[in-house]
């Protein structure tokens, strides 16, 4: 029994999802006697290839072609759905990233399976997997079982511990698919990055920021802690509905869902919306005025007290414990 | 131009979930459903590739009675028609996928637009389904769409940036937020909308690929701590998250 799993690129790096699928797809490969191979396709990336042995893959194949350089929904699909066919892959693993959710529907169409989206846990019970999964941006959780012979599964990021590797290089297969103009007839021309902007999906620490800031020049403070931790800077929708953030830093349920290792709430009561995106978040942090808001009930830490003096008093304290 | 708009009628985002007598899915009692936010998107901009190419918006739904009431809300919007695909049946993404694609299949769809994903299942799949069960392209989480002859140029979100995408036609666009700024009804919309017609057609079955067990709700947290109501809480707060937390 073999599970393919997809370690996504970009730039010739892994992302930190690429060692999470890997192991995650060991973890359960353990339970049913099976083996990892994973799937690297870009362009020159068989390179970084064999690093994935560190986290599990006993086997990497690397598909490489210049024009697998940035993304395509229709040529990756292609190639992710070949492979697993010609490894006899009983399941394939994704990121749920944009890339992973773009992706993994085409590939279960291909390979005629069904697909448990975004899951948050998988378990083996009796050879059968149990995948968890968020519903309504994750006010509830749903147990599903893939019932089709093939069964694919994208894993939400940062939920998955990819932990350390143990040093072990996978071989490394080159192979080649024939892909022809039809095969790319989408594809990515352009990749335009967010000036050296943290995303908060990928992001281990967010500080956001919501209406009791008062106005958009107020967010420098965010800005300022975010800076010292290292974080991303996240917003409520209000904030960002009124225009003071842009849409890419919204979370909660019509934004982004994230789970941070920690999360700064400041000034944000906690709508039913925003806990949605940021419940599962292992750590968090409250600040707000309001001993009442919403927030605090799922807060590890919370400061009673005004953003406007608490927040600027932590950012000095973090670059004091950090030395900046 | 022949466009196809998609759409899902689903909880409103204030809901707050309340499991049912099944363990299954979750008691609609005293929920409000709506248009999903992000096919209200799909919908606008459906809305205004028809006033750049002229043609007919169909909007389509699958589900049973209840979601009309989205239907009549995309046609007061200004779609042209409304389809009822209707099963009351819990269907997974596959099953849905399957017979919103048939049906763009026999119409002849141009150009599919629906929301990036569905707010109460959050699967996220069917537009990807969708376009590859029919064997077309698909670009999905746009936030920004050029339609030019026989191909489309369009925006989409990703981690950290955009990346910007050729396509050709027909494909499936998927809206995300910034897309537009949906338009409310007008009054004559929604008077226009109560005689438009909505058909009802019968889907064929398709076979759920996904059984979904029991729902749950997330663990409760513990009850926090409350470290001060000042600046002066600051350093115990940052010895907390760095000692205790062990997070920086």
């Amino acid at each position: 029994m073999k599970i393919l799993a997809f370690a996504e690129q970009r730039n010739g790096q892994f992302k930190k999802t690429a060692f999470e699928i890997v192991k995650a797809a060991k973890t359960v490969a353990d339970q049913l006697s099976g083996e990892v191979v994973a799937v690297v396709i870009g362009n020159n990336i068989a390179a970084i290839a064999g690093q994935l042995g560190g986290f599990g893959a006993s086997k990497v194949v690397a598909v490489e072609d210049a024009r697998l350089e940035l993304y395509s929904t229709t040529a990756y699909s292609k190639i992710i759905a070949d492979i697993a066919k010609l490894e006899s892959a009983a399941i394939v693993m994704l990121p749920a990233s944009e890339m992973g959710k773009d992706v993994a529907p085409r590939v279960a169409v291909k390979l005629d399976g069904g697909l448990a989206a975004g899951c948050t846990m998988l378990t083996v019970e009796g050879g059968t997997i149990k995948a968890t999964r968020p519903v309504y941006a994750g006010k509830g959780l749903v147990e599903v079982v893939v019932t089709t012979a093939t069964k694919v599964y994208t894993l939400r990021p940062n939920v998955f511990t990819a932990g350390s590797s143990n040093g072990q290089m996978a071989s490394v297969e080159n192979i080649k698919i024939e892909l022809g103009d039809a095969d790319f007839s989408a594809a990515v021309t352009e990749v335009k990055a967010a000036s050296g902007k943290k995303d908060v999906a990928e992001a281990d620490i967010i500080v956001s920021g919501g209406r009791g800031l008062k106005g958009p020049e107020n967010f420098s403070m965010i800005e300022d802690l975010a800076g010292a931790l290292g974080a991303a800077v996240g917003a409520s929708r209000a904030v960002v509905d009124a225009g003071w953030r842009t849409h890419d830093e919204q979370v909660g349920q019509t934004g982004k869902t994230v789970s941070p290792s920690l999360y700064v709430a400041v000034a944000i009561s906690g709508a039913v919306q925003h806990l949605a995106g940021m419940s599962s978040s292992k750590y968090i942090v409250a600040i707000n005025k309001d001993k009442d808001a919403p927030i605090f009930s799922i807060a590890d830490y919370g400061i009673v007290g005004d953003a406007f003096e608490v927040v600027p008093a932590i950012t000095a304290e973090v670059k004091k414990l950090l030395g900046k | 131009m022949k466009i196809v708009v998609f759409v899902n009628h689903v909880p409103d985002t204030e809901t707050k979930v309340k499991i049912g007598a099944d363990g299954k899915l979750i008691d609609p009692t005293g929920v409000n459903f709506m248009l999903n936010p992000y096919d209200e998107i799909g919908v606008e901009e459906a809305l205004k590739t028809k006033q750049q190419f002229g043609g007919e918006v169909v909007v389509v739904s699958l589900g049973g009675d209840p979601n009309k009431e989205t239907l009549r809300k995309a046609l007061a919007m200004g779609c042209d028609r409304a389809v009822l695909l209707k099963d009351p049946a819990v269907r997974d993404s596959y099953a849905v996928a399957s017979s919103l694609a048939d049906y763009a299949k026999e119409y002849g769809a141009d150009i599919i637009f629906c929301g990036k994903q569905s707010i109460d299942y959050d699967d996220a799949q069917i537009g990807g389904l969708i376009a590859e069960m029919l064997g077309i392209p698909s670009v999905s989480v746009v936030v920004k769409l050029e339609i030019k002859e026989s191909a489309i140029i369009a925006e989409r979100e990703i981690e950290g940036g955009h990346e910007i995408v050729r396509s050709s036609l027909p494909a499936v666009i998927t809206a995300q937020k910034g897309l537009n700024e949906p338009r409310y009804p007008s009054l004559k919309g929604i008077m226009d909308a109560k005689r438009k017609p909505i058909e009802e057609k019968v889907p064929s079955a398709v076979a759920s690929r996904v059984e979904v067990g029991a729902m749950s709700k997330p663990a409760a947290k513990a009850q926090g701590k409350i470290v001060g109501s000042d600046a002066s809480a600051a350093a115990e707060l940052v010895r907390l998250l760095h000692e205790e937390a062990k997070v920086i």
